[in-house]
């Protein structure tokens, strides 16, 4: 946007930032539609009804996580233990599945999840430790933790469960995957808790301001603890639906989507300081970065240069709207 | 300043209120020397056999990290922080082992001054981003992660290349006397060779002042930018001697980036360094990164399971902090 844009057209260009303010859904869903145009053309045909299904089945994972990162963002913090905690679900469901059934399986991971969840809240609500290194630290815990539990069940063996696998990777009437049925309950809560509910309001409250929020009778600690548990929690949900759609029970599963999730929620609108963003935002990021991932591998570029253009596009996009949210 | 010279001369300052007032502000560091004076002696209180040679091991195992923390330190001060110091140690260290492979000894010093160098653009380019565009430091150098680790896979593929004979002797083995790790004098060296007359210049200040308060160091007339971008270059310089001391200690080049960036600001944080910028030095840092690989080889010794040296890590982290965070509050109700 030049100086002279400005001084023609100042209703106009006011407008456009408004909008990329208020609802960066919009210019994110251009920007989506205009990298799917772009692999349609590189590679005609590829754009179909199934290639969407498998999109959608790569990013909802990634999405969940971003969750974790927005609500954390919110409150100006991060939560750096999802990978962790994620790889950790789906590691000790596949190691339980054998021996104690499903319902174990998937609510013993969860118990676990949210029980590292409390301590972290417990940390950053009543200790105040920075959320960056209360959640590093909770990961070094948990991963540590998680190959001790692999050491231990290196004779029993494990094998991710038939049902997450279904879960994960298989589609309905072969359009829908399944893991987005479980996607939506989760999308819509955070959306409405984030919008409608008196909870959603203090995280606002607390990021924004929260000195602010003290005087006005907010108990942030409470807040804090409760926000992480639920953190962890999806960040635990998300690690089982990747097992799933990986068939793969590793303590490492979910490390490499740990930057990926904060890069989802920073391209999604949520600001890193806390009190702006959305979780709508973050679904649309985590969508760019799986579709630009697909471009990239369609347009033969090595792992190598996939990894540059990924950075310097979040830089971009980044920068682009500290502009606009900025001059405003 | 209302006090006159001849008030200020009747204030007696005895020696020992100065010794009492040193030793609070140094609190932090006086705890992590004992702790790891304890640890010492902790380990040869485990392990007789652990003398002259395990040393020299550790100070070799040490290093990488402890560079890495002393970079991440110095913007840390500067009220940023670099989640990219594991992707530029990998995209130096591949470079020096690509460019030093079968070449001649000469030639490795010449690698070496170029890889400082490429540090110090790297750096400025974070430093440079993050100025320029508004963003938060975290954000950019999280991005920038994805690009310097991408780079070192365009460099080289897989681990690979070599290292000049001398820098792999820079940095293993004893010096003199076998008490002495060679690569511990090595870090001491670089650090008050390149850290503390930088701290105490101008521009050290000025990383301090737009740490502790940007808004205030700015209306004092520190530039607030160029001292930023600065101190992101010196971060990069750091990292690229960390990735050089990863070559020499290895004789290769590895493009996947270690659990460096992470351990870094473990190690910062544990060293006393305020993640709110404007506090600290880079020696607590350095204490904390040694301390933390004794406690892992202590549990080594004991028959522990590794993992849970990690375990240890991450719970001696949260435990350090809370407490810090506890005698906080009780000091100031008491």
């Amino acid at each position: 946007m030049t100086v002279e844009a400005r001084a023609d057209r100042p209703g106009r260009t006011v407008a456009a930032r408004n909008l990329f303010r208020d609802r960066p859904v919009i210019p994110l869903t251009v920007l989506l539609a205009v990298l799917v145009a772009v692999i349609e053309l590189a590679d005609p045909g590829i754009v179909n009804p199934n290639w969407v299904s498998v999109v959608v089945r790569q990013t909802v994972p990634l999405a969940i996580l971003a969750g974790c990162q927005v609500l954390t963002m919110l409150t100006g913090g991060i939560d750096l233990s999802v990978g962790a905690v994620a790889s950790m679900a789906g590691f000790v469901s596949a190691t339980l599945v054998n021996g104690w059934g499903l319902p174990a399986a998937i609510a013993v991971p969860l118990a676990v999840a949210a029980l590292a969840g409390l301590i972290t809240g417990i940390g950053v609500g009543l200790f105040r430790v920075h959320p960056l290194i209360m959640t590093l630290g909770i990961s070094f815990v948990v991963l540590g933790l998680s190959n001790v539990w692999q050491l231990q069940m290196v004779q029993t063996g494990a094998g991710v469960a038939p049902a997450l696998r279904t879960l994960g990777s298989a589609t309905l009437f072969d359009l829908v995957p399944l893991s987005f049925l479980v996607f939506v309950p989760v999308m819509l809560l955070i959306i409405l808790s984030l919008r409608r509910t008196g909870y959603g309001r203090l995280l606002y409250a607390i990021g924004d301001n929260p000195v602010a929020a003290r005087l006005s009778g907010a108990k942030s600690w409470q807040v804090l603890i409760v926000l992480y548990t639920i953190s962890a929690l999806l960040a635990g949900i998300a690690g089982l639906l990747l097992s799933g759609l990986t068939n793969t029970a590793s303590v490492a599963l979910a490390d490499s989507s740990l930057l990926p999730s904060v890069a989802a929620a920073v391209i999604g609108g949520t600001s890193i300081m806390g009190g702006r963003g959305g979780y709508g935002g973050a679904i649309v990021g985590a969508l760019i970065l799986t579709v630009l991932s697909a471009l990239l591998t369609v347009l033969g570029l090595p792992e190598a240069s996939r990894q540059v253009v990924f950075g310097a596009i979040i830089v971009a996009v980044a920068a682009a709207y500290t502009r606009v949210t900025d001059q405003a | 300043m209302t006090a006159t010279p001849a008030r200020v001369e009747r204030v007696h300052v005895r020696p020992a209120d100065l010794l009492t007032s040193w030793a609070r502000r140094n609190l932090w560091m006086l705890g992590l020397l004992a702790l790891l004076v304890f640890l010492l002696a902790l380990t040869k209180f485990i392990q007789p056999t652990y003398g002259a040679i395990a040393l020299q091991g550790l100070g070799t195992s040490v290093l990488p990290l402890a560079l890495a923390a002393v970079a991440q330190a110095i913007v840390v001060i500067s009220g940023g922080i670099d989640l990219s110091i594991g992707s530029m140690m990998a995209l130096t260290s591949v470079v020096a082992a690509t460019a030093m492979d079968g070449q001649s000894e000469q030639f490795g010093v010449l690698v070496v001054a170029g890889v400082l160098f490429l540090g110090l653009v790297l750096g400025a380019i974070n430093g440079g981003l993050v100025v320029a565009t508004g963003v938060p430091d975290i954000v950019v150098t999280l991005a920038m992660s994805f690009v310097w680790a991408g780079s070192a896979l365009l460099v080289r593929e897989r681990p690979g290349g070599g290292a000049s004979t001398w820098l792999g002797n820079l940095v293993v083995g004893p010096l003199g006397i076998d008490w002495v790790p060679k690569a511990v004098v090595v870090l001491i060296v670089i650090v008050a060779v390149i850290w503390i007359p930088i701290s105490r210049s101008r521009f050290g200040l000025s990383t301090y002042a737009i740490g502790s308060s940007r808004l205030a160091a700015f209306r004092s007339g520190v530039p607030v930018g160029r001292t930023k971008v600065l101190a992101y270059a010196l971060t990069g310089l750091f990292a690229a001697l960390a990735g050089l001391s990863l070559t020499a200690s290895t004789s290769i080049g590895s493009p996947v980036p270690g659990p460096y960036t992470l351990e870094s600001v473990a190690a910062v944080v544990l060293g006393g360094v305020s993640l709110a910028g404007g506090r600290g030095g880079v020696f607590g840092p350095m204490v904390a990164v040694v301390i933390l690989q004794l406690i892992g080889t202590d549990l080594t010794f004991l028959n522990v399971d590794p993992n849970i040296a990690f375990v240890a890590q991450g719970v001696i982290l949260i435990a350090v902090l809370m407490s810090a965070r506890v005698v906080e509050v009780w000091r100031t109700r008491a």
